[in-house]
């Protein structure tokens, strides 16, 4: 089952430039698994040491925020795309 | 790949009509921070200009934290992507504290490459015309790095 994983230019320089990889996987975690095993760099900004998706960082399935489906258990299904976006988040405390 | 400081511009412009629009946005969702996207025709550590600014919601609607609304973030992200722009500066506001980086800014910054601008609705951080004040920074490895911005 191939997903495709759209990257954000931020994080291009990670995956060789390429705005979109191919990845197995059917759920949100073996799919993000799989892409940090092909690009080792992006695990500090996609997951926690627990293996946790990271605070910082958004993830879509088909548009949605993975946070309000399934989190990492979210279903991929063959064509459906994943988009990875750092948060832009902060504040004065 | 991140631009080295040393490559970055000096000094970054932003024209009064988006200055003056940051500064309602932010003004009008005191005593929440406020934040927004300006677009560009690349990132301003390239040396790209910016282009435009969307005001977003604020989903931790916090007088002392802020997150750009996911959905808004991704709509924003793409549609500069798929048009070749670039995230040019990414905007919040202090409501009772000065327009310098907090540790929190600086730990959760995501984005090496655009322009991070904090205007500052605190007494005594106005702009010489006694608007709100407008700082903007590079953050990168961890450390934030004040630029000169001139607004005309």
């Amino acid at each position: 089952m191939s997903v495709s994983v759209r990257i954000p230019p931020v994080l291009r320089a990670h995956v060789g430039g390429v705005k979109v990889v191919q990845m197995s996987g059917a759920t949100l975690g073996e799919v993000l698994s799989a892409l940090v095993v092909a690009h080792a760099d992006l695990r500090e900004q996609i997951f926690e040491s627990d293996g946790a998706l990271r605070r910082w960082v958004n993830v879509y399935v088909d548009g949605a925020d993975a946070r309000h489906l399934a989190g990492l258990e979210t279903p991929t299904p063959a064509g459906i795309e994943v988009v990875i976006l750092p948060a832009m988040a902060g504040g004065s405390r | 790949m991140t631009t080295p400081l040393a490559a970055r511009p000096s000094s970054v412009q932003l024209t009064a009509a988006i200055a003056a629009a940051i500064r309602a946005h932010a003004r009008a969702e005191s005593p929440r921070e406020a934040c927004g996207i300006i677009i560009g025709t690349a990132e301003a550590a390239s040396g790209g200009v910016a282009l435009r600014w969307e005001p977003t919601r604020n989903s931790l609607g916090s007088p002392t934290l802020y997150e750009i609304d996911a959905t808004e973030l991704l709509r924003i992200s793409l549609a500069a992507d798929d048009a070749d722009e670039a995230i040019w500066g990414i905007v919040h506001s202090h409501v009772a504290s000065k327009a310098e980086p907090s540790s929190t800014d600086v730990l959760v910054a995501g984005y090496p490459d655009a322009l991070y601008l904090i205007v500052s609705l605190a007494r005594g951080h106005a702009a010489p015309d006694s608007a709100p004040g407008i700082r903007a920074w590079w953050i990168l490895d961890g450390e934030a790095h004040e630029v000169a911005l001139e607004i005309s």
